[in-house]
């Protein structure tokens, strides 16, 4: 599904991923671990396609389409989701306006009718349950005035009403306490099938206990250093990344 | 005698008052016309607003009607058609409806209205028959020294509408005013005088729009006076949004007696070059005022709103909020003004001037003045100036919603807040399609 070859970004001029090589299929979820400052978000931004980052070399192949020739709103309008680690607030847009547009214009990419205002409302009740999340919040201006874990359950929310094909969690733990962070963990798998894929982007191993992944990956100083599966996470959790760095440090 | 600025548009005006006062026979002993005569002479004597003047610093409105528009030339003949006309009124307003083509009343496409204890009559009609009411608030508001397109609108006041509200009337719709201009063939120049009086108790909205329609250039020149007595709610609303030709100036005065409330709606969408001066003077206790102002501009257009806002006596709330939306090489100025008086303890003052450039081009000036006199008030005024939130913009289109799309949910969502608080639908949905269609594009 997804193909990253050798990618490289930068953001004013400052190189952060120095060559990422990395295989999604369809079905798997991938975890990205690492310590802060390891070029983590930047490869989520990048993937979504975040005009602040500059690709300086590499590719990336997401369903046979040259995922970096599309802007952020077409890559969307592909398949590719990205939960963002500090969503957004955005006065006088309500969530359920903004989602309406925004499945409206997937849909209509994919030849399809926009959904009538009965569909739509019961595609949201539907998908409201699924992350516990309130009519009245979706109401509200988007994310404005959400609590932490307001804002990640709507993340996941907007993610289930969209259906991508590839879901990028950018730190979707960060700021959650341990409720919050279950339900958004039964939100994702809920959500999993054997035609999307996710990658989790994380820091702590803790989301690795309820959203377990197929492969687990570091990245460190803006390469991936070690690949393992899911024990490799509890190896980090345990041990922390020292090991990991004095290793890339030896090797390179 | 001194050189003064508008020299050339004074004289051609002079000789315009001039036979203006032969046509009126009997009326030029009036009491009215001598006000028209002092304003005439302050307009002599004082000119029209200087280059270096500060509160047209921003707005050189003299050079620009000096080079575009015909003093000279006698108002041009209204040909459009019926369809024109219908075109610029707003789609599923029931309102009382008064038609102004080249700024004359036309009775044919005006409503008559029957309702009791409301009077709306032509301005010219009403020297006639409300000449006792007219001379007890005609000029009483709008100073003429205080404004130099007041003194030139007063010495002419003969157009525009006169509105009579009894005590404790509840007018059951808005009264609406279309003034049409026709520029097609020729320059237009017209100027319009209304006065409202609201009763105690009474409570009527009106909402005057501006459309000229074709290339030639166009003046109009509008002064409003407002009377609202106590407990009286007066609703106004003014939507410009006139053609790439269009000068326009306007001058709103209101003046409130205790616990009433007066709410303006200023929104500016289009025209060459737009003057708004709105001042409010709360003359009694516990009024209310609302000053709410939207501006969306593009190519060259270039709007200008002063607003004043007065508090004389204690205990009142007046809230200012002004947003503005400036694309191309447009320009956007505000300058708001309050002044709370010594007398005017417990006063609540809020102002609030918010502007995003979507162009390097494009320019606002905004200036805040806040006088205070009294010791025992709650004021607060802020202005912010920036570009589209390109975080927010990022976070939509990861939606796989269109850049441009993004764009204009946000925009609109900035401007929000203004249209939030207009209460008439018809009007609200008529701005916010215009609005839609202009950030779309």
């Amino acid at each position: 599904m997804l193909s990253i070859k050798n990618l490289q970004a930068s953001v004013e001029e400052k190189e952060i991923l120095r060559g990422i090589n990395l295989e999604v299929k369809a079905g798997e979820v991938h975890a990205i671990m690492g310590p802060n400052g390891s070029g983590k978000s930047t490869l989520a931004s990048v993937l979504a396609g975040k005009e602040d980052y500059e690709v300086t070399g590499g590719e990336i192949d997401f369903l046979g389409k040259d995922l970096l020739e599309f802007d952020a709103d077409e890559r969307a309008r592909e398949g590719v989701f990205l939960a963002f680690q500090y969503p957004v607030e955005i006065p006088g847009v309500s969530t359920t306006n903004f989602m309406k547009t925004a499945l409206n214009q997937i849909r209509e990419h994919r030849g399809e009718k926009p959904l009538d205002a009965v569909s739509f409302l019961k595609r949201m009740k539907e998908k409201m349950k699924l992350v516990e999340i309130d009519q009245s919040l979706l109401s509200r201006s988007l994310n404005e005035g959400f609590s932490g874990g307001e804002k990640k359950r709507n993340e996941i929310f907007q993610m289930a009403m969209l259906e991508p094909k590839l879901a990028i969690l950018d730190e979707t733990d960060s700021g959650l306490d341990i409720d919050a962070l279950r339900i958004v963990a039964n939100g994702v798998n809920a959500l999993k099938s054997k035609e999307n894929a996710t990658i989790v982007v994380t820091h702590y191993q803790r989301l690795l206990d309820y959203i377990v992944p197929d492969y687990v990956h570091v990245l460190y100083k803006g390469r991936i250093v070690k690949s393992g599966t899911k024990e490799l996470a509890l190896e980090l959790e345990e041990k922390g990344y020292d090991w990991i760095k004095e290793e890339a440090e030896a090797q390179a | 005698m001194k050189e003064i600025a508008g020299n050339t548009i004074i004289s051609s005006l002079s000789a315009q008052f001039e036979a203006f006062e032969k046509q009126l026979n009997g009326q030029s002993k009036s009491a009215v016309h001598q006000v028209r005569k002092a304003a005439m002479a302050q307009l002599q004597t004082a000119g029209l607003p200087a280059a270096r003047d500060e509160e047209y610093k921003f707005t050189n409105l003299t050079k620009a009607l000096a080079k575009n528009i015909d003093f000279d030339q006698a108002t041009p003949a209204f040909n459009l058609t019926p369809e024109a006309i219908k075109e610029v009124q707003v789609t599923g307003l029931d309102a009382y409806k008064l038609v102004f083509l080249n700024g004359k009343y036309s009775e044919e496409l005006s409503d008559t209205i029957s309702v009791e204890g409301l009077t709306v009559l032509p301005f010219q009609a009403a020297l006639k028959d409300k000449q006792d009411v007219v001379e007890q608030y005609f000029g009483k508001k709008a100073d003429l020294e205080s404004d130099p397109f007041i003194a030139m609108n007063t010495a002419f006041s003969m157009n525009g509408v006169f509105i009579e509200v009894a005590d404790k009337v509840v007018v059951d719709k808005p009264i609406v005013l279309y003034f049409v201009g026709d520029s097609s063939a020729a320059k237009l120049s017209y100027q319009i005088r209304n006065l409202v009086v609201a009763g105690k108790f009474a409570e009527a909205t009106v909402i005057e729009k501006f459309d000229t329609i074709g290339d030639n250039e166009s003046f109009t020149n509008v002064v409003n006076e407002f009377s609202v007595d106590h407990n009286a709610n007066v609703r106004y609303f003014k939507i410009e949004n006139d053609s790439d030709q269009a000068y326009h100036v306007s001058n709103t005065h209101a003046s409130q007696e205790g616990s009433s409330t007066f709410t303006a709606n200023t929104i500016a969408l289009n025209g060459a070059m737009v003057r708004n001066n709105l001042n409010i003077r709360l003359d009694g206790e516990g009024c209310e005022s609302h000053m709410n102002g939207l501006y969306v501009l593009k190519g060259k257009t270039h709007v200008d709103n002063h607003t004043v806002v007065d508090h004389v006596k204690p205990n009142s709330y007046s809230n200012e909020l002004y947003k503005g939306i400036m694309d191309d090489k447009s320009r956007g100025v505000f300058n708001g003004k309050i002044f709370v008086r010594q007398d005017a303890q417990k006063t609540n003052a809020f102002q609030s001037n918010k502007n995003v450039l979507l162009s390097d081009n494009a320019t606002i000036n905004t200036k805040p003045q806040l006088e205070i006199w009294a010791d025992d008030v709650k004021c607060s005024h802020g202005c912010t100036t920036g570009q589209l939130d390109q975080d927010a913009l990022f976070y939509l289109q990861a939606r796989g919603i269109l850049k441009d799309k993004a764009r204009a949910i946000l925009l609109k969502a900035f401007a929000s807040d203004v249209l939030e608080n207009i209460d008439n639908k018809a009007i609200k949905d008529y701005l916010e399609a215009i609005i839609t269609e202009r950030l779309e594009a």
